[in-house]
């Protein structure tokens, strides 16, 4: 089975390789597009806050920004580490 | 009114000014009234590949500064009917080139040509805003290759918000997707995004597919632009763009493996 998935691997493209980084760096770039200029900031001063109560990573907080027609709803979610 | 047209990337040395040079000429020889303005203040190079270096005497900084007027700054092309050519300053601070100046050569423009295609320089900054501020269309001109298409995924971004089209809320810059430097064979080796990746990732009409060609490099250092070569992969490839930019529905070519006859594979040539 792990021969397997190593022969697999190693038949794997260098161009689908590229595809797959792309697809995610576009969607993430897309999702920044429409998003208020503060975004970026705010979301570094929260880590901050909560890392002084808290270890976590810079990929463990998403933020995003919903717009509906009358209001827009922040989401922030953190993963925190296990044992706590 | 004329149609203004950008040509832009993001990524330096993609192909920009060889396309914009090949698609106005391609323009102005079905007949429409064409202008080809260089953008990139400081290293200006349409000149050259339009051929007409030795001719330039004034430029678009000194049209903007009021130290020239258009028609003294337009050079008109040697070959080809129809077209015109509108220098950048070799010289010039870029802050020079003000919206307001631009515009208004824009308009003065508008008024005598069909189409005004912009060359726009890299980057996403200052120049490469201000060429495409004022366009109804983009060419996104990008390469099979990662930082190729994440730079026009940004393009296409600023298309949306930074443009007048988008300011004044107006029906958006209309996008067009031109994938030079393209090799079939390295395609099909698995080595360089399909024509299909590089759509399916930046989701824009696919306006035309340029292979990478030796005609390229021989028409600049010839400064003909590569759509008179209508014998080469290349000048084909951006006379079926222009065709398609004009509404023409013309089937995709030089997507294709190439297999070398026995002979160019001896003495190393390439495609034509
Ligand atoms: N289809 C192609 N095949 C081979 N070489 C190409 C092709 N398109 C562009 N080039 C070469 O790539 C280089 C950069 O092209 P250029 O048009 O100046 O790019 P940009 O304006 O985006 O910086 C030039 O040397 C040009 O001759
Ligand atoms: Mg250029």
């Amino acid at each position: 089975m792990k021969l397997l998935e190593f022969l697999k691997r190693e038949r794997k493209k260098s161009a689908s390789v590229a595809k797959e980084r792309l697809q995610i760096i576009v969607a993430h770039q897309r999702g920044e597009r429409d998003q208020p200029d503060y975004m970026p900031m705010l979301e570094n001063e929260l880590l901050e806050v909560i890392r002084r109560y808290v270890q976590v990573d810079q990929d463990a907080i998403n933020i995003s920004l919903d717009r509906d027609n009358d209001c827009s709803v922040l989401e922030l979610n953190v993963t925190l580490p296990r044992d706590e | 009114m004329a149609k203004i047209i950008v040509v832009t990337s993001g990524k330096g040395g993609v192909g920009k000014t060889t396309s914009a040079a090949a698609i106005a000429t391609g323009l102005a020889l079905r007949g429409n009234k064409t202008v080809v303005i260089d953008f990139d203040v400081g290293l200006r190079n349409l000149d050259l590949v339009m051929g007409c270096e030795r001719r330039v005497v004034y430029d678009l900084i000194n049209v903007i500064q009021g130290e020239a007027g258009l028609n003294q700054a337009l050079i008109r092309d040697k070959r080809t009917e129809n077209l015109h050519i509108l220098p950048a300053s070799q010289t010039r601070d870029k802050a020079a080139l003000t919206p307001e100046g631009v515009e208004k050569a824009l308009e003065t423009l508008s008024q005598e040509y069909d189409f005004i295609v912009c060359d726009s320089p890299a980057g996403i900054e200052h120049g490469a805003q201000l060429a495409m501020y004022f366009a109804d269309e983009a060419i996104v001109v990008t390469n099979p290759e990662v930082s190729s298409v994440r730079d026009s995924d940004r393009i296409l971004g600023l298309l949306a918000s930074k443009t007048r089209r988008a300011e004044r809320s107006e029906p958006p810059v209309q996008e067009h997707l031109l994938i030079t430097r393209y090799d079939p064979n390295r395609v099909t080796s698995g080595d360089m995004l399909t024509l299909e990746d590089v759509r399916e990732i930046l989701a824009i009409n696919l306006v035309g597919l340029i292979p990478e060609s030796e005609a390229v490099l021989r028409a600049s250092n010839q400064g003909v632009p590569v759509v008179h070569d209508m014998d080469s992969d290349a000048g084909k490839a951006y006379a079926d763009t222009v065709s398609r930019l004009l509404g023409e529905e013309v089937p995709l070519r030089f997507y294709g493996y190439q297999k070398k006859g026995l002979l160019s594979r001896m003495f190393g040539g390439g495609r034509r």
